[in-house]
């Protein structure tokens, strides 16, 4: 008999990978993948508890999540080309405005 | 028993008061008579103390006493104080001294400050002095008492900084109001201890009721209210201002050192026998101080050179005599002392203004000589001030100090009586000095002064004093039978009992002549015989006198002995560095202690406080500003660095 | 049966993940995300989320990955250079990423260590699909309408955002750095140094 706990243990460690990849690249576009990485380890547990419960609700929130996580990549994708436009760079280590 | 002149007597003060009112507010337009004004009110307060004194004699001694009050000014539960004076024998007598001598002072005055452009505020001063000494005299409580005496000292420092120009009067008057300040605080304390163990100020109750009092409440007492009378009467330790208050002008000097202020103290000794009767040990401390005093004054006078300074430490060593004489309980003596001291003191500070008048205002005996041939007259009143003064058989001074002596000898204090009687020795000593080089032998003056008599209205005052000085003794010749005594002696006696004398040699005490109702002070010789005893002292004088006539008068080279001053010389010279040692003491320690709260604890204790905070923050926020690297991923790292943390603690916290 | 599945699963879906992190290549890095795009969907497959599986495919990896790849071109794939510039980052970062795989791992450990499947054959009924529809247009209509809105916004926000317009483009004094020069019509310079 499969566990949830395999699923979800899985899922965790694809998410910390997920974090892991946005500490240490500094590449935008590298690093909003892994954010994608991390929705989508997500997306992994609400259905593994939508399976464990007998309830669909996981399952629809993982869709809500699928959509927003689109939505998100669009801009977030549009922006990073507009940087690129004004600095050439897709270095995060270039912006560095924000210094106090 | 009153007479209707005592309800009258608040004008002894007023007169005075009047004309200093008259004279502070219109003097400038009244120069010329401004003298005069004030003259006329010493006059007439001389005159009402005169009608009292008759009044006075004229009624039974038991019954001299009468207190009137004019208005009572503080009520505050049982705290009660009112404007109330009181006559009786020792008021009455100082009084008379106050305004009578203070009279022929005034008059001297006209002369004396003719020209000065301030004339008419000095006699304002005088005035208020004058008005100030008699409130204090005829208080009947202490409060009262110490308004008197505060505002005295105020006089005083008005007086002796009259000159004000001259930057040694200002600060000599600043250093007498300060160091009587030192002693009004004792006296003050006093007072207000007075208050506690009596309830009440009153002299009438307090002095009926101090037999009541323990041991050690009349000590303490006694102890402040001496603290106050040094200062104003200039014992050690607090006798430093007298000799600098010669700055101020010499009348000022007659009238305020001599003769009125400064025996403010022992009037108030006097007064309070009572209190200092109920505590051996504080009748010791006075005893002590006034010998010491007497002493190391005289020491001092012997090496001085001017003229006024020499006669400033004579005071100051003739009220140690006076203090002597309180502390071993002689204090029918000790005023008889008092008044004669007036008379022949004043006479010789007003004789030494009209030699500094007539010899261009010097006043550095080394540089007169001879002046006896140039100013006949002052020479000759000086001298019979100095023959009273060294206590020449007949003159007033040798009866009052004789019985001084007696009194210390009969009291049983030895020691004291040998250490009075070189005092006297020293007193002899140093006036003699004072006379042979002033008036007589060969003139030192510098070339082109020609030294002349002073005008009439200076002369005057001066053969008046000289006869009071020459007479006054006699009035009480005799402790026991003189009349000044009998007068003085119900106001000044502690103890009734003669029996008791043995047991109680400090105290004085009174027998009641049953025949006559006469008070008199019991005279105590021990014994020894009452000639003996004069005999001795009179000796002590006279040595004093001869060993200053070898030395200044003999040819005895002492211009060439200055040249190699010993270290005693030095010592008497510079006053044993006293003034010095209260400066390290006072200023030295004192500014020191300033500059290290200043510059220590201010600066460098709290300022740097404020500071070490202010960089502290600064530090701080250079260390807080590495946070702000600008750097999206060290967020990044803080913020999933956080959330770690919280799900550790949230998983340990559920464990 | 399914053991089966998830042990031979499991390791690709993790390895690429893992090799996505380190790859130079950002197209390399790509196609890895898609691979491990693949694996969930076969999870969702096995777990009887199929309507999910199919929206997997079809939109992250169709879709998403695409505008990745596309975005990818045109800002050019220049092998990235791996050193880490910040110091100490990468070990932080390695830390904490261990921080929060044990953490996870322990919480599930500890609370879910027995848990079981309760199925969804019940909740299915009529189909997955049908059994979504339904609860989408009935007890989340209000997010379902709400994300649609969010979907037009988010493709305005796109268009305005990556619009090219002629006053911003200002010629930027070019500096070394690692990042790929442009193919597409931007501009000629140099690459501007990484520095902060």
């Amino acid at each position: 008999m499969i566990l949830p706990a395999q699923y979800l243990a899985l899922a965790g460690l694809l998410f910390a990978t997920g974090v892991v990849g946005v500490l240490a690249r500094r590449n935008a576009i590298v690093m909003f993948m892994s954010i994608e990485l991390m929705l989508n380890a997500v997306n992994l547990t609400l259905v593994t508890f939508a399976r464990m419960h007998g309830n669909l609700d996981g399952q629809v929130l993982a869709f809500f999540v699928m959509i927003v996580a689109a939505a998100e990549a669009v801009v977030g994708l549009a922006l990073i080309v507009s940087i690129f436009r004004r600095t050439k760079s897709v270095s995060v280590d270039d912006a560095g405005e924000l210094r106090g | 028993m009153s007479a209707p002149i005592f309800e009258a007597a608040w004008l002894v003060p007023a007169l005075p008061l009047l004309g200093a009112a008259i004279l502070l507010f219109a003097g400038k337009r009244m120069s010329k008579a401004a003298g005069g004004l004030a003259t006329v009110m010493m006059a007439g307060s001389f005159s009402v103390g005169l009608w009292i004194f008759f009044e006075l004699l004229s009624m039974p001694a038991a019954e001299r006493l009468h207190t009137s009050t004019l208005y009572t000014f503080i009520k505050a539960g049982t705290f009660e104080v009112a404007l109330d004076y009181r006559i009786d024998p020792l008021s009455v007598l100082m009084i008379l001294v106050v305004t009578g001598v203070g009279s022929l002072i005034h008059l001297y005055s006209i002369g004396y400050m003719r020209g000065d452009e301030r004339e008419s505020r000095f006699f304002a001063y005088m005035n208020l002095f004058a008005f100030s000494m008699l409130l204090l005299v005829m208080a009947n409580n202490m409060l009262i008492m110490y308004v008197g005496w505060e505002l005295v000292g105020l006089s005083s420092y008005l007086l002796i900084g009259f000159w004000f120009e001259r930057p040694a009067a200002s600060t000599a008057a600043k250093k007498a109001f300060i160091t009587n300040r030192v002693g009004d605080v004792g006296f003050a304390l006093g007072i207000m201890l007075i208050f506690v163990h009596f309830g009440t100020l009153d002299f009438s109750r307090v002095l009926s009721e101090a037999g009541a009092l323990g041991t050690g409440a009349a000590t303490a007492i006694a102890l402040l209210l001496f603290a106050g009378a040094a200062g104003k009467s200039a014992q050690i330790p607090l006798h430093v201002w007298l000799p600098d208050a010669m700055e101020g002008p010499t009348p000022v000097s007659a009238l305020i050192h001599a003769a009125t202020m400064v025996t403010a103290g022992v009037y108030m000794v006097g007064r309070a026998h009572p209190i200092f009767a109920q505590s051996p040990v504080a009748m010791d401390v006075v005893a002590w101080i006034g010998l010491a005093t007497a002493l190391l004054a005289a020491f001092i006078a012997f090496t001085q050179d001017d003229i006024k300074r020499v006669l400033a430490y004579s005071t100051v060593s003739q009220l140690g005599f006076m203090f002597l004489a309180l502390g071993v309980g002689a204090t029918s003596a000790a005023i008889f002392h008092l008044f004669t001291h007036a008379f022949f003191k004043a006479l010789m500070f007003l004789g030494a203004g009209s030699v500094m008048h007539g010899s261009n205002d010097e006043t550095d005996i080394t540089k007169m000589g001879g002046l006896g041939r140039a100013m006949p007259w002052t020479a000759a009143t000086f001298v019979i001030g100095w023959f009273a003064i060294i206590g020449v058989p007949g003159f007033s001074g040798f009866f009052s100090k004789d019985q001084i002596l007696a009194g210390v000898y009969g009291s049983g204090g030895t020691i004291l009586w040998v250490g009075a009687l070189v005092a006297t020795f020293g007193t002899g000593f140093y006036m003699s000095r004072l006379v042979f080089l002033t008036f007589f032998g060969p003139s030192r003056a510098p070339e082109g002064v020609r030294a002349h008599e002073s005008p009439a209205v200076m002369v005057w005052p001066l053969a008046l004093l000289a006869v009071a000085a020459a007479g006054a003794g006699w009035f009480g010749a005799t402790v026991h039978g003189g009349g000044f005594h009998r007068f003085v002696a119900p106001s000044v006696c502690a103890a009734h009992d003669p029996a008791h004398v043995a047991e109680q040699p400090r105290v004085q005490t009174c027998t009641v002549d049953a025949a006559t109702g006469e008070v008199h002070p019991l005279e105590r010789e021990g014994g020894a015989g009452e000639l003996v005893l004069g005999s001795v002292a009179t000796a002590a004088g006279v040595a004093g006198l001869g060993a200053a006539g070898f030395m200044y008068l003999g040819g005895f080279p002492w211009q060439r002995r200055r040249e190699r001053p010993t270290l005693v010389w030095k010592a008497s010279r510079n006053k044993f560095f006293v003034d010095e040692v209260y400066q390290f003491l006072f200023t030295g320690v004192g500014k020191a202690v300033a500059a290290t709260a200043a510059f220590v604890v201010d600066r460098r204790v709290i300022d740097g406080t404020v500071s070490r905070l202010a960089h502290g923050v600064g530090a701080l926020s250079v260390v807080g500003r590495k946070l702000q690297t600008g750097m999206v991923r060290t967020y990044a790292v803080g913020v999933l660095g956080g959330v770690v943390a919280l799900g550790v603690l949230l998983v340990a916290r559920a464990r | 049966m399914e053991q089966w599945i998830f042990w031979i699963v499991a390791p690709i879906s993790l390895g690429s993940a893992i090799a996505m992190l380190m790859a130079r290549n950002t197209v390399h890095a790509a196609m890895l995300l898609v691979v491990n795009f693949f694996t969930l969907a076969v999870f969702y497959v096995v777990q009887n989320a199929d309507f999910l599986a199919a929206v997997q495919v079809i939109v992250y990896a169709g879709a998403i990955m695409v505008l990745f790849l596309f975005v990818i071109m045109l800002i050019g794939d220049k092998d990235e250079d791996l050193t880490e510039r910040i110091k100490g980052q990468r070990t932080t970062a390695l830390l904490l990423g261990f921080g929060l795989a044990a953490l996870t791992v322990f919480t599930i450990r500890t609370a879910l260590s027995t848990a079981e499947f309760r199925g969804l054959a019940e909740a299915s009924k009529g189909g997955n699909v049908e059994a979504i529809g339904r609860a989408i247009f009935t007890r989340y209509l209000w997010p379902f309408e709400v994300t649609s809105l969010l979907l037009i916004v988010a493709a305005i926000a796109a268009i305005v955002i990556g619009r090219r317009s002629t006053s911003d483009d200002e010629e930027i004094e070019p500096e070394p750095s690692d990042s790929p020069a442009p193919i597409a019509a931007a501009p000629v310079a140099e690459p501007r140094d990484g520095r902060a």
